[in-house]
């Protein structure tokens, strides 16, 4: 397969494992984010692919071809590091040019190739800038100019839009969104910011403390998390910490029991139930799947409603819309009841997803 | 509200009267210690008449002495230059064990007294040291000689230019030289394309400090070279042979010389530093 393809990659610095056992693969043409938490190897991992770092196990495929053996400079990547590395010393078009003019390339066309990929990242009048006369958005985009010039096959953007602040960095998002479109080439970009990676990405890749949590697109990752630490670090999640008894699961302080579908018989302690913001229904009277709580204040948020909510021991948050809020009285203080349009059950110690497959193998939840 | 701005700007009288006391400090300072000495130097010269200056300066002991000087300036720049980047460049970039030690050695030769240096490598390099020998079994001369003069200059010379490259080095990181490498540069290319133009006004700061001190070493030198006129006797070793010999007009004169060297240099100094800076 064309693209990239990464198998089995181990990486350790002394006895510290910074990538555990990694693989994943991006076809041709998508664009894909590798999201995780600071120190979690995502930078490692691009270095490996782009040949900056050896693996201590594993394999790097690009464009099908085995290219582990492979020194940097033969991999023909792009590669766009987290603080730009501009050459300080060099103008826009110098810069620009820089990888071409090491193939040697006859100066007419270099001369042509800069000015057409100045004018694909819109720095138009600029050519004779230095870096330190850029802004942090310009700079930018004169690393990627500089990248894409000798056409790789691949790009690999570590945290692109980091240093950059809100409204900059969701249009250059936007940007290179569309960019890669127009370009063809296989991009893995690095972030630590689920927004970025679910708006921009074909494929998300989650990883945490060297490995592979969760590989999916955004739909998959947000709607169906492997595992806790996906659930919590993707998007906002409330954590409720509750038990399985028998048919039903008490959350913890409360009396109160949720009902499975159909009766069983096994029992867990100490699992937790995690709960998107957005999936817990606040209503004002009771049902029979419903849980009663105390609001214990209330956000404006624009478009919606932030509610604190106390459930025996624990504190959730809802978003509720405008129109619901409107409709009663609600202020700090008052009962109401809350029903969970979805949830995921996970061992509270282990955080894996091992006590939801199970009860949704035997078909007590869905 | 009067009494207000009167408050102000008695402490604004205050705050510029010990403005001045400090800038007279530090005037009077300079003249003490640079200006007067200066001053010194340029009268004492031409108080002699100009013909008595230029015979004793055009005296082939003396042009031999400059041009001694200049030669081994020159040859402890080039080496200097060459080797101090290079050390700049392991220290800065490589990591082995040992290095921490190593950097620290750089700053030994700040450290030891320049004629302390001299004596050692008399100890060494002399006819009955150590490597000494074997050179006079192969009847090299080092000590006495232009070898040793210039290993004498090489050693106190030794951390300008790496001194001076490191922390740029440092500073600069390795980002651009993995750019460059991304974008399939040999370390050849990177080390001509990259590093070197980062480099390059920290190392013109270093060159210009070895240039100087090379031009005004005088214990190691003095040591090494036992001072034979005409033969090992370089500028300020001349000087220093005629102050003693109460020649005064040819030590002013050549010490005008040197004094007036030092200040182009100075001002070569402040420039590349200003564009060190600057990058
Ligand atoms: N050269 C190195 N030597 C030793 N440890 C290293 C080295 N490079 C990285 N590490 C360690 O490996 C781990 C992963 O580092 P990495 O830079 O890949 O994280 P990251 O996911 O990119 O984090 P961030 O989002 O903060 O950039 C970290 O704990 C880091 O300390
Ligand atoms: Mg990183």
């Amino acid at each position: 397969m064309s693209g990239i393809m990464v198998k089995n990659i181990t990486k350790k610095f002394g006895d510290f494992i910074a990538v555990n056992n990694v693989s994943f693969d991006v076809k041709e043409g998508e664009l894909a984010a590798l999201l995780g938490p600071s120190g979690s190897g995502k930078s490692t991992l691009l270095r490996i692919i782009a040949g900056l770092e050896n693996p201590d196990m594993g394999q790097i495929f690009l464009t099908g071809k085995d290219v582990t053996p492979l020194r940097t400079q033969k991999r023909n990547v792009g590669f766009v590091f987290q603080h730009y590395a501009l050459f300080k010393h060099m103008t826009v078009e110098k810069n620009i040019a820089f990888g071409l003019e090491i193939q040697k390339k006859d100066k007419k066309e270099i001369k042509q190739k800069v000015e057409e990929l100045i004018d694909l990242v819109k720095l138009n009048g600029y050519n004779k800038h230095y870096p330190s006369q850029l802004s942090g958005g310009q700079r930018q985009r004169v690393a990627l100019a500089r990248a894409l010039a000798t056409e790789p096959k691949v790009l690999l953007l570590d945290e692109p839009f980091g240093s950059l602040d809100a409204k900059v960095r969701k249009n250059l998002a936007q940007w290179i969104r569309d960019l890669h479109n127009r370009v063809n080439v296989t991009s893995v970009f690095v972030t630590h910011d689920q927004n970025e990676a679910i708006e921009i990405s074909d494929k998300i890749i989650v990883i945490n403390r060297g490995k592979v949590e969760q590989i999916g697109n955004a739909t998959d990752v947000y709607e169906h998390p492997k595992s806790k630490f996906v659930a919590s670090f993707v998007g906002n999640v409330n954590v409720i910490n509750a038990n399985i008894k028998k048919n039903h699961i008490v959350i913890t302080g409360t009396k109160e029991k949720i009902q499975f579908k159909e009766k069983t018989e096994i029992n867990f302690q100490n699992i937790v139930l995690l709960i998107r913001p957005e999936d817990i229904i606040v209503k004002d009277n009771s049902t029979e799947d419903t849980v009663p709580c105390i609001i214990n204040g209330i956000y404006y948020r624009g478009s919606f409603y932030e509610v604190d909510l106390k459930v025996g021991t624990n504190n959730v948050k809802s978003l509720v819309p405008k129109e619901d809020f409107f409709k009663f009285e609600w202020r700090k203080g008052t009962k109401v009841y809350i029903r969970f349009r979805k949830f995921k059950i996970f061992e509270a110690s282990e955080g894996h997803k091992k006590v939801h497959e199970m009860l949704k193998q035997l078909g007590y939840i869905e | 509200m009067e009494n207000k701005t009167n408050c102000v700007e008695v402490v604004r009288k205050q705050k510029q009267a010990g403005k001045w006391v400090l800038i007279s400090f530090v005037l009077l300072w300079f003249f003490v210690l640079i200006i007067f000495p200066l001053i010194g130097i340029v009268r004492e010269t031409f108080k002699n008449a100009i013909s008595v200056i230029t015979s004793s300066l055009s005296s082939t002991a003396s042009t031999h002495a400059f041009w001694l000087t200049i030669l081994i300036t020159f040859v402890a720049v080039v080496i200097n230059t060459i080797f101090g980047t290079i050390m700049a460049i392991v220290f800065a970039k490589q990591n082995f064990k040992g290095k921490l030690f190593l950097e620290s050695l750089i700053d030994l030769p700040f450290a030891v007294s320049p004629i302390v240096a001299g004596f050692m490598f008399v100890i060494l390099f002399g006819p009955g040291g150590w490597i000494g020998s074997w050179f006079y079994s192969m009847n090299i001369k080092i000590i006495y000689a232009l070898p040793g003069m210039i290993i004498a200059t090489l050693f106190v010379t030794l951390p300008f230019v790496a001194k001076e490259i490191i922390p740029v080095l440092r500073e600069f990181g390795i980002e651009q030289d993995e750019a460059a490498l991304i974008l399939g540069a040999s370390q050849w290319q990177i080390f001509w394309k990259v590093t070197l133009p980062s480099i390059r006004w920290g190392l013109a700061y270093g060159v210009t400090l070895t240039i100087a001190r090379s031009i005004g070493e005088f214990g190691a030198v003095l040591v090494v070279s036992g001072s034979i006129i005409n033969k090992t006797q370089t500028a300020t070793l001349r000087i220093h042979d005629q102050f003693t010999d109460l020649n005064y007009a040819g030590a002013f004169s050549a010490a005008l010389i040197l004094a007036l060297i030092s200040f182009i240099i100075l001002n070569l100094i402040q420039y590349a530093q200003k564009r060190k800076k600057r990058i």
